[in-house]
């Protein structure tokens, strides 16, 4: 299969910082990819680097088709006069120039679109009015009615319950498949995500180890990428990746505490 | 009724043709990219556009131009600086910003003061920081309805690009909105607005046209089209029965002189909008908290 999209090396600078170093991997059509690591890893840089938002300092980055994008968090002011069914909208038309007349079929396309996600129920109200899981289900809706390739979503777990945690990653699963929609989705726990992905990407001190999870997720293979020991455990069907010492450059306060919590 | 409403030679004066019309474009207009102006976050922006547009205005009256071109100038000009320094995405009044906008007044007060002096019309003063639409001089008509338009045309051309990057930059950007050309092109109109309001309601009050109807408009809508609609409505409707009341005003006490349209202008505006307080449906929470009932997920 023709593969959507590739990394070859990629390293960025911010501020005169490596941030990134050499992360090399490719992404194919359908596939579920979770970019896992602890806060400030580099994740939401990397994303931002595939969007072309960000110029990378070596490598080079392919990328073979279009791209949906469910950014952390929305910046709206409280007062946006933008509805949930128009902001599913705009996900259509939002690039262009000049105002557009109604019309039967974009309105049909927007209300399937709320259905798959499960938001037709609040579709009418203001995005500014709707809880954290809601406007995720809203964002992937918007991301999803252009029919991207590929759909990149940063930490859109983070923050929800776990019923909204469950009901996000399966609406995901389903659209990837349904679709044949790639999705590369980041997040601090991988939990969540362990059932449905194909490939992780594991980036900690500026790097990236790549496989399947049972590949990436052993001891010795974290270890040598957090540049320390590290145990991975597993606990209720939990993995937990835990550093031998308290150093604080750790993944301590990534899995360990999401999941002691 | 009617007949008690409109005094006599109020359909067959030319200044209230005048002021009709242009006030009617210049309300739609400061509506339209008062929405986006509220939407953005950028209403103190708006405000500062409008001490500097003072500033402007006197300095045209002491050089003896029309007040339009200061504001205008000073307008557009701050509003390109603006972009370049990029203050106006700093939301909160910081100490230096109000600085500025404080010698922008006092410079104003200055220029007021000297062509006081020079050409003894105290008018105005008046006239610049209070507005008077019934004095507009025919030969600027024109050029405001010119500027009303193309600031209007590019708020609409760039609506759609304007609530993309506010709902999000990066998305905006990764779809290709140039978000910085097309932040700096709104904020020109936002200049352009605010001189066109100078010109109705005053330098002083021209937030009041920008703002208030937009604010009023989004308390009372939810979706963009009708938000714009009805700030465009209101904006109108309180221009027009300033009008109407100012010319009222002319046989009131107690000069029986005529009393300032912009107060009428800007106390019926403000009128409306806390009237969206009284109605229960309108008394909206900024947020709703509860929790989402994720598991009535709905089946594929
Ligand atoms: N504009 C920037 N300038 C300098 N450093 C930055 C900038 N943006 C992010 N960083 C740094 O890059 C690192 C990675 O950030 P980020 O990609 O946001 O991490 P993550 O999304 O995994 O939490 C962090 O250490 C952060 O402080
Ligand atoms: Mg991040």
């Amino acid at each position: 299969m023709a593969e959507l999209l590739r990394l070859d090396g990629v390293g960025v600078r911010l501020g005169g910082r490596e941030i990134l170093r050499d992360v090399s991997f490719t992404i194919a059509p359908g596939e579920f990819t979770g970019l896992i690591g602890p806060n400030g890893a580099g994740k939401t840089t990397l994303l931002r680097v595939i969007l072309g938002l960000q110029p990378v300092a070596t490598g080079a980055m392919l990328l073979n088709g279009s791209v949906g994008y469910v950014p952390q968090k929305l910046a709206i002011e409280p007062d946006t006069p933008l509805r949930v069914r128009d902001v599913v909208g705009l996900g259509l038309d939002g690039h262009k120039l000049g105002i557009r007349l109604p019309s039967r079929a974009r309105r049909e396309r927007v209300n399937e679109m709320l259905t798959a996600v499960g938001a037709q129920r609040y579709a009418n109200a203001r995005i500014g009015e709707l809880s954290g899981g809601e406007q995720q289900r809203v964002m992937i809706a918007h991301a999803l009615i252009a029919r991207p390739r590929l759909l990149l979503l940063d930490e859109p777990l983070a923050n929800l319950d776990i019923a909204s945690v469950g009901g996000i990653v399966s609406v995901l699963a389903r659209l990837a498949r349904a679709e044949g929609t790639a999705v590369l989705i980041s997040a601090h726990d991988m939990n969540p995500l362990v059932p449905v992905m194909d490939t992780i990407v594991y980036v900690a001190s500026g790097r990236a180890a790549v496989g399947s999870t049972d590949q990436v997720v052993q001891p010795e293979v974290l270890s040598r990428l957090y540049g320390q020991h590290v145990d991975v455990l597993r606990v209720h069907g939990r993995i937990l990746v835990v550093a031998a010492e308290e150093t604080g450059a750790v993944p301590a306060d990534a899995e360990h505490v999401t999941a002691a919590g | 009724m009617l007949k008690y409403l409109f005094e006599p030679g109020f359909f067959s004066s030319g200044p209230v043709h005048t002021a009709v019309g242009v006030g009617a474009v210049v309300a739609i207009t400061s509506a339209v990219v008062g929405v986006f102006t509220v939407t953005r976050g950028q209403s103190f922006a708006g405000h500062s556009l409008s001490d500097i547009a003072t500033t402007g205005g006197s300095a045209a009256f002491l050089a003896g131009v029309n007040q339009f071109w200061g504001y205008l100038a000073f307008g557009a000009g701050a509003a390109a600086f603006m972009e370049m320094t990029g203050v106006q995405r700093r939301r909160g009044r910081d100490v230096a910003t109000g600085v500025v906008l404080g010698s922008a007044l006092g410079l104003a007060a200055l220029f007021l003061y000297l062509g006081t002096l020079r050409s003894s019309t105290t008018g105005a003063s008046f006239t610049i920081l209070f507005g008077s639409v019934f004095v507009l001089t025919p030969s600027t008509v024109p050029a405001l309805i010119a500027s009303a338009l193309l600031a209007l045309a590019v708020a609409l051309l760039l609506a759609r690009m304007l609530l993309l990057s506010s709902l999000s930059p990066d998305i905006a950007a990764a779809r290709g909105v140039p978000v910085r050309a097309v932040g700096a092109a709104y904020l020109m109109a936002l200049g352009v607005s605010v001189a066109l309001s100078a010109m109705v309601i005053g330098a002083v009050l021209s937030t009041a046209l920008l703002i208030g109807p937009a604010a009023t408009a989004l308390r009372v809508t939810k979706g963009p089209v009708r938000a714009v609609a009805v700030a465009a409505a209101i904006g109108v409707a309180a221009t027009w029965l300033g009008i109407v009341l100012a010319y009222d005003s002319y046989y009131w006490p107690p000069a029986r002189h005529g009393w300032p349209v912009s107060f009428f202008v800007v106390t019926l505006i403000v009128g409306g909008y806390l009237l969206t307080y009284a109605h229960p449906r309108w008394r909206r929470p900024a947020r709703r908290d509860e929790p989402d009932p994720e598991h009535a997920c709905s089946p594929a």
